[in-house]
Parts: structure tokens; C-alpha cells; sequence
């Protein structure tokens, strides 16, 4: 693939790009899984259920696509997953290896190209979101290792001419114990790669008790790479002839390009190749990036309003983001109902303790410390390859396609490992640099990388939806919940980017207020749809980013207006729920006991600990937070958190994901918030768009417990409780109940 | 111009004004060193001036002629940055490792000027940011070569 790499740079970091050797021509060339996957999170259509029935048997068991074992013994692994930190090339290399019978170090794992083969998850997907990677895939990669392993024990026994019967493995390789010979896999790797995939019924799994890797603490494959700059993102890449772009987005998506000013002066400044007009902004070429980005801002655009017929989301001139919350809050429906139980209706009425409040959140951005960026080039065959940042490489090339008019052969996707995505990386109209990229390529006839300053970033980013909840609840005469009514006026975030699915509920606008486990006999949660002027995305965890901490909170205002601990409400209210009951007193225990305070600490501050809940992504999580205040801010000194995805397979991985969940949920905590002003975000880079900073992080404490229920995902699941619990906490220690985020909007004494 | 990078000798034309950070990484090839804000709000792109931790992305290229710079490709040629390297693999510190070349910078600068530092030394510091939350392993990190660190 010709990307030019830095001699300094070492061999790890060399073989991710090598070309594909030895199996090239068993590499199995991509077929379009885009239809499959355009629907990402909306329910289940029947043409993608159709699509994963017909091809659950053979999911996964195209071993030559997948693994390349080279003479050196090494083992590359082409994974359906992108890695962005969450440390999912390292949990394949275990699933894989464990099955296969080799030691993870020895992995060489890359991200897979588009390919109906790489759809591996049991939901008939291939992205790298919803912290579905894992567990919907681990049976499907277990099984690839272990016909792997079959095809090198059947190429053993040729090799040797010994029945199959009477050979065994060792990590990497063959051994035939009768006659003390042993073939490394290297050695029979040509050999079995050549050979037909057993059926995949006929493999038999490890069992889980003779475990090596899965479920142990391995090192992550990249972290040399990664502490040594030798790691290679999007943004670092290079190949022959390119030049640099850089673009000037329209202050206000929907305006268009109308007269350049000044173009003249522009084309003259230093390293200037070219200026072009695209849609909605303008770009610059040249031979450095820093002459690009110069030349680009400095260009006078005369900005067009947004047409009627235009076919992006034009954002109005007057938009506020406050005044839009107030607008979300005073809305009055129709709502419709996702969970109604009981007769919430009635009991409201016939209650004589009746407590409502309304909440609402801020928008977010991602802020990946890695600026989008897309490196285009067209080859002398008119094929075309393209370098990005994605979560979804199918969905990409599809979309591509769509936009050059070239067959899916023609286009070569390559996913280079992510500087950090938290849901920032999915396809969203507008928000990616890619088309732009391919249309400088083609119009220059040179390969382009086109990165996005961080101010053009800021302006494209997507936004972590926006909701206000009217919560209603009712208690019996002992103080206990007897109804809970949540209605939240609000779009989500598939619903943002698909469309309204006719009548049906976008299940990423209400997860967090729907789902919840608490006896509660008379429940309703439903959803106002109000669709807004900005541009919405998926960002870490969700709906429950936001809904756990309005429902969360609520509890704890039914708790108080009944005289009720927090954490003794939530253990009644789960109290037929062995499962959930065990996680929070994990959490307490964690603590060393439940202590709501406020209490005098050590250093003589007056603090206030914070239970909550969540139950994102198939897993169960709860948090106790530990706060004070200091000069009228809060300050968060732990957060304990206890886990239960059911099973796992890397514990440490799992305890630095809970880690960064915690860090992002005190982000939007504390200090993070997206405003928008005059139809324009106010902040355009990190010095007006705080994200947490390294004195503002609590010391955090994991306990993981394993169920043994269902596998439930990691990256997301650790986050949304923390904004809750630490709400709890600050209403205890300063009787202040906060309605909205983030905390450094309200001031505390 | 003449830059010392790293203790070669690079002949670079570029205006003064460019950022260090974009004659390293474009003209000069080396790629360790991110971009992350271009306004030293985030510190990805931290690089050491003759010892001193700087932030590549707003510092003139024209200062740094005649100083000598050492960016993350050579920091396993010093003896502190070595350690620093083997303590942040060991503790397994890097998650999506975009901001990780500047922390290890930071980190490497720190103990050279100051080989035991106090916990509030070292979050005096270590100010870079962190989109993945690293900042507790960062921490326990630099807080282990402290403990090792010669008086």
C-alpha cells in the first residue's frame, strides 16, 4: 500500500503496514455489507434479520481472512474491530489465541478491511460501538481459533505422516508425543491455509476452566508502540506525491460558498498549490499542512444562507442552546409511551406525596484528542484508496461509493488505529472529512491528506443529544415509591441522523429512563419527539449518558421526600433482584461501607458520599462518589464502582475502561458543555471547551464481579452512573439539588 | 535553517514563524509528536528544548536554532526516558496512546530536573490532557520512577 514510513521508526510498527504476503491470495476480497449495517441502532429491520439468519453458520470461518501465521511464528490477525483504546486488538489476540493455541505477545493485529466476511458479531453487524465488540463476537472468534488450530494439526499430520489422532498443541505449535517431534505453527502454516475450513460443528472449544489468556490480566499489544510515538494514526500517514489540505467550514451548517474575497492574494501566499470551493466550506492545497491551514483561514468567504432545498441541516442564525433547553422543558407533547406498568395515572392523582421536577443535560462534543483527518488517492487504474478514522468500514466504503459513483471493488478502505473515537467516528453527513478529501484528490490528480484543525472540528463535531425530563412520582403512606412517570422531550441520536421511524421509539433517546429494574409498581416512560437544528451523534454510553443521571437523581428526591436512605431505597426496591441486590453491596462493601454522611474527612474537610445505578450495554454497574467543595466547585475525591458484565476477559483492560468511563462521566460532570450561541458553539478549541484535567480526576476503585449472566460490554458501561452519584452526594453535603449539568454552571457554599 | 533534533543536524527551510511541531512532523517526517489543539491547550505535542518541556504547536521554529530538541523518537536514548518508557508499558498506562508521546515527555523533563518529586510535584507537572482518562496510571506511573529516582 505504499505508505511512507519514517525509517526511525521500528519493525513493530513497520509490519501493521506491511503489504499482505504470504495469504494474499486467500485474502478474501471484500462483498458490500453496507445494507447490513446501514441501520445501526434502530430495531432489528427485517432485512438485516434475514440477512444474520441466513449466515450465522458460517459466520467467522473463513480462517485465511482472518489469520496469516508467518514463518517467524508470528501471528497476524485481521480484526473486525477498530482499536481506539479500548483495548479490543489485545481481547482478540486472547480469544483468538487461546482457541488457536498461541500466546497473544505473539499477535500482530490490524484492523481488518470492509467485508462480509469480518461480520462476526451476532447481530449481523460490523461496527466498533455500542462496547459490543466482545461480547457479541466471542463465540464466533473463539470457534476462528480453534478451525484454525484444526487445519494446523490435519497440516501437521500430512507434514509428519502421522494420524491426526495422535497429535497435540502446544502454544505455537504442533507436537506429535509418541515420536517427541514438534512443528512450529510458522512451519505449517503454508501448508494449512491451503487446506479446506473444517466444518465449524466439528471443533471442540477449551474448556473455560483450562483457560490461559481469557479472563488474565495479559499486556496490551500496543503499548510500546504507544509509549514511544511509534504508533501510527490517520493523521500520521504519507504516501508519494501527496499534498496537504486544509479547509474553512461555513460558520452556520447549510450556508454555502458565494464570493471569495480575496482569492487572488490567497493563491499567491507561500506553498499554495490551489483553492477550491466545496460544499458548505472552502480549501486550500498545498505542499505543507501549515501553509494550508494559513492560506485557508485567511480567505474572505462571502457565506450564502442556507437554501431551501438544502440537503444538510441548516442551523438557524438565532439557535441557543439555552433557549433551547427551556423550549424542550416547556413542551407539553403528544409524548408516547415506551413502559407503562400499572396505573400511573391514577395513582399520581390519588397520592397525597406527590414530588416532580424537571432536569435537563448539555451538549457535548467528543473531543478525540486525534483532529479528523482523510488521506485520498486515486491510482493510475482510476481505483481509489482512502486512509480515515471509522467505526464502521463497511458503512464508509458504501458510502464512498455512493458519492464517487466506483464500485465497491474500486474503493480500498484503510482503518488506521483511532486517537481516541467515543462514537465520534461514525458515518454522520457533514461531520467527516473524507468527501472533501477525495474531491481535492480527484481535482488536483494528486493523493490529498486533508486534516481538520481543531477549530474546524469544534464546529463540525456532532452533539451528544440534549433532553429535558418532567419526572412525576408518587409515594405510599411508608415513604416507598409506588409510581414513576418520566416524560423526555427530545430527539435521539439515530433518530437524528435516520430520520423519524415512522410511529416507532429511537431506543438510543429513553435507554436509561426505560429499563430500569426497580419494584416500582406504576411506571411510564415516554418521549416527546422534538427534532432540533444540531447535528446529533452517538457519544460514550449513549441515551444512558444522560438518562441515568435524571433518573438516577429523581430517586434519590423520592428517597428523601420519604425519609429513606438512598442506598436502603435502591436495596428494597431490588429487592427480588439477586443479581443487581449483590452488585450494590459490592459497591458498599467496595467503599467500606455505606456512609452517606456528610462527615468530617481526615483533612478536615466536610464531605458526602453518592450511590447510583445504570445498567448500560448489557451490563450492571453502581457508584458511590465522595465529594467536598472547594472554592464553591465541587471537588470529587473517589469514585468506587462495581461491575458486572457477566464474564470478562481481560481484567485490567476492563479496569483501565472503568477508568476512562469515570474520567469522561466526571468531564461532563463537572466542567463540559457544548454552548451554542447565535446558531455558533462558543467554544472552538480546549481553552474555552474544558474537558477534565488531570487535577479534577478522582481516585477510582474497581471491583469487577462476575455473574456468569450474559456477556455485557466494557467501554461504555462504566460511565453513566457517575454523574448521578456524584449529584447525590453534592445534594447531601449542601442540601442543593442539581438539576442540570454541568456542576460548574451552579455555584455551592 | 539549521535545527538540532534529536543530535542530528537538519537543514530546513521553513518561515520562522512556522510551528516547531509542523517542521517535525512535515518536513522532517517524524510523526510522534501529535497535533491536538494547535493552541498549547493539551500538550500532545510536548517535545524537550535543550531539557525544558514546550509545547511544539506554538513555539516559533526560529526559537529553537541553536538549542537542541528532542522529540519522542529519541527518547529511548536517554537514560531517564527509557525509564520512563518501561515504567508506562509495565503499568500499561496507554489507552488510545494519541496523547501519550507528549505525557511521556512531560514525564521524562520532570525527572530529569527533578528525579524524586513529591506527589504535588508531579501534579504540578503533569498537565497534559487526557480524552481517555489515563490520568490515575499516569499518575501512579510517574509516582513509581519517583520512588526509584536518585537523590
Amino acid at each position: 500500500m505504499n505508505v511512507r514510513i519514517d525509517p526511525s521508526l521500528q519493525a513493530s510498527a513497520l509490519d501493521l503496514h506491511e503489504p499482505i504476503n504470504v495469504s494474499r491470495r486467500r485474502f478474501l476480497t471484500g462483498t458490500a455489507v453496507g445494507a447490513l449495517v446501514l441501520g445501526f441502532g434502530l430495531p432489528l429491520g427485517t432485512t438485516r434479520v434475514q440477512a444474520a439468519a441466513s449466515a450465522t453458520a458460517e459466520r467467522g470461518t473463513q480462517v485465511p481472512a482472518f489469520l496469516e501465521i508467518r514463518p517467524d511464528n508470528r501471528v497476524r490477525l485481521l480484526c473486525p474491530f477498530m482499536e481506539g483504546g479500548q483495548g479490543t486488538f489485545t481481547a482478540m489476540s486472547q480469544i483468538v489465541g487461546e482457541e488457536l493455541d498461541a500466546d497473544p505477545a505473539t499477535f500482530l493485529v490490524e484492523a481488518a478491511p470492509p467485508g462480509e466476511a469480518y461480520v462476526v458479531m451476532e447481530n449481523g453487524m460490523r461496527i466498533t460501538g455500542g462496547s459490543m465488540s466482545v461480547r457479541m463476537s466471542y463465540p464466533v472468534m473463539r470457534r476462528l481459533g480453534a478451525l484454525a488450530r484444526a487445519m494446523l494439526l490435519q497440516a501437521g499430520a500430512q507434514q509428519l505422516g502421522v494420524p491426526v489422532s495422535e497429535l497435540s498443541t502446544e502454544p505455537g505449535k504442533v507436537v506429535h508425543a509418541k515420536s517427541g517431534r514438534s512443528l512450529a505453527y510458522g512451519e505449517l502454516a503454508e501448508r494449512a491455509m491451503d487446506l479446506p475450513v473444517p466444518d465449524p460443528a466439528s471443533v471442540r472449544l477449551r474448556d473455560p476452566s483450562q483457560f490461559r489468556w481469557i479472563g488474565k490480566p495479559v499486556k496490551r499489544l500496543d503499548a510500546y508502540d504507544k509509549s514511544t510515538g511509534k504508533a501510527l494514526y490517520s493523521i500520521d500517514l504519507k504516501v508519494d506525491d501527496m499534498l496537504h489540505a486544509a479547509v474553512q467550514h461555513a460558520p452556520r451548517l447549510g450556508m454555502t460558498v458565494g464570493n471569495l474575497r480575496n482569492e487572488d492574494q490567497v493563491k499567491a501566499m507561500k506553498g499554495v498549490h490551489s483553492v477550491h470551493r466545496l460544499p458548505g466550506a472552502v480549501a486550500v492545497v498545498a505542499e505543507r499542512w501549515w501553509h494550508a491551514k494559513r492560506a485557508v483561514e485567511a480567505i474572505q468567504v462571502d457565506w450564502q444562507e442556507p437554501t431551501a432545498d438544502s440537503k444538510v441541516r441548516p442551523m438557524p442564525a438565532d439557535f441557543s442552546s439555552d433557549a433551547w433547553f427551556k423550549r424542550l422543558a416547556e413542551d407539553k407533547g403528544p409524548a408516547k409511551d415506551d413502559e407503562n406498568e400499572g396505573d400511573v395515572a391514577a395513582m399520581l392523582k390519588g397520592s397525597k406525596t406527590l414530588i416532580d421536577a424537571t432536569y435537563h443535560n448539555q451538549y457535548l462534543n467528543h473531543g478525540q484528542l486525534e483532529p479528523p483527518s482523510a488521506l485520498a488517492r486515486f491510482n493510475p487504474d482510476g481505483s481509489l484508496e482512502v486512509w480515515l478514522p471509522n467505526q464502521a468500514p463497511d458503512m464508509f466504503r458504501a458510502d464512498i461509493a455512493k458519492r464517487t459513483g466506483l464500485d465497491l471493488s474500486r474503493i480500498t478502505l484503510h482503518s488506521p488505529l483511532l486517537g481516541g473515537f467515543f462514537g465520534r467516528h461514525f458515518l454522520y453527513d457533514s461531520a467527516s472529512p473524507y468527501p472533501q478529501a477525495i474531491t481535492l484528490a480527484k481535482a488536483v490528480g494528486r493523493p490529498v491528506k486533508l486534516i481538520w484543525s481543531r477549530e474546524e472540528e469544534f464546529l463540525r463535531d456532532v452533539l451528544r443529544p440534549v433532553a429535558a425530563v418532567n419526572f412525576r412520582g408518587a409515594l405510599d403512606a411508608d415513604g416507598w415509591p409506588l409510581a414513576i412517570e418520566a416524560i423526555s422531550a427530545t430527539e435521539g441520536p439515530t433518530e437524528a441522523l435516520a430520520g423519524k421511524q415512522g410511529e416507532k421509539l429511537d431506543p438510543t433517546a429513553l435507554e436509561g429512563l426505560s429499563g430500569k429494574s426497580y419494584a416500582i409498581p406504576n411506571k411510564r416512560i415516554a418521549q416527546i419527539y422534538v427534532k432540533g437544528p444540531a447535528m446529533l451523534g452517538y457519544w460514550r454510553s449513549v441515551g444512558n449518558s444522560l438518562n441515568d443521571f435524571f433518573y438516577e437523581s429523581f430517586l434519590d428526591e423520592l428517597a428523601d421526600k420519604g425519609g429513606k436512605d438512598p442506598f436502603e431505597l435502591r436495596l428494597h426496591l431490588l429487592r427480588d433482584n439477586k443479581r443487581l441486590t449483590t452488585l450494590l453491596q459490592a459497591v458498599g462493601e467496595l467503599s467500606g461501607g455505606w456512609k452517606r454522611g456528610p462527615f468530617t474527612a481526615e483533612d478536615g474537610s466536610k464531605r458526602a458520599r453518592g450511590v447510583a445505578m445504570a445498567s448500560p450495554f448489557g451490563t450492571e454497574t453502581a457508584v458511590i462518589a465522595e465529594v467536598s467543595i472547594e472554592n464553591g466547585q465541587v471537588k470529587v475525591h473517589d469514585i468506587w464502582q462495581a461491575i458486572d458484565p457477566g464474564s470478562i476477559v481481560n481484567p485490567a483492560i476492563v479496569e483501565a475502561q472503568v477508568n476512562g468511563a469515570v474520567a469522561l462521566g466526571l468531564s461532563q460532570t463537572l466542567v463540559e458543555e457544548a454552548v451554542w450561541v447565535d446558531g455558533k458553539p462558543r467554544a472552538r478549541n480546549y481553552d474555552l471547551y474544558p474537558i477534565l484535567p488531570p487535577a479534577r480526576m478522582a481516585r477510582v476503585h474497581v471491583r469487577v464481579v462476575e455473574s456468569g449472566e450474559k456477556m455485557g460490554g466494557i467501554g461504555e458501561p462504566p460511565l453513566p452512573a457517575v454523574a448521578p452519584a456524584v449529584a447525590n452526594a453534592v445534594a447531601t453535603l449542601t442540601g442543593q439539588r442539581v438539576r442540570s449539568l454541568p456542576l460548574s454552571r451552579h455555584t455551592f457554599t | 535553517m539549521e535545527l538540532r533534533i534529536n543530535q542530528k543536524t537538519y537543514q530546513v527551510d521553513a518561515d520562522a514563524d512556522t510551528p516547531l511541531l509542523w517542521v517535525i512532523r512535515d518536513d522532517l517526517g517524524m510523526t510522534g509528536t501529535k497535533y491536538g489543539c494547535g493552541l498549547a491547550q493539551c500538550g500532545a505535542c510536548s517535545v524537550l528544548v535543550d531539557g525544558n518541556v514546550v509545547r511544539s504547536c506554538v513555539t516559533p521554529v526560529a526559537g529553537v536554532v541553536g538549542r537542541e530538541v528532542t522529540t519522542i523518537e529519541a527518547i529511548e536514548s536517554d537514560d531517564v526516558g527509557k525509564r520512563v518508557v518501561s515504567t508506562w508499558v509495565d503499568l500499561q498506562v496507554a489507552q488510545c496512546g494519541y496523547c501519550q508521546s507528549g505525557q511521556v515527555m512531560a514525564a521524562t523533563a520532570l525527572l530529569k530536573q527533578n528525579p524524586k518529586p513529591s506527589d504535588a510535584q508531579i501534579e504540578a507537572a503533569m498537565v497534559n490532557l487526557c480524552r481517555c482518562g489515563t490520568y490515575n496510571a499516569i499518575h501512579a506511573a510517574v509516582h513509581e520512577l519517583a520512588g526509584k529516582g536518585e537523590a
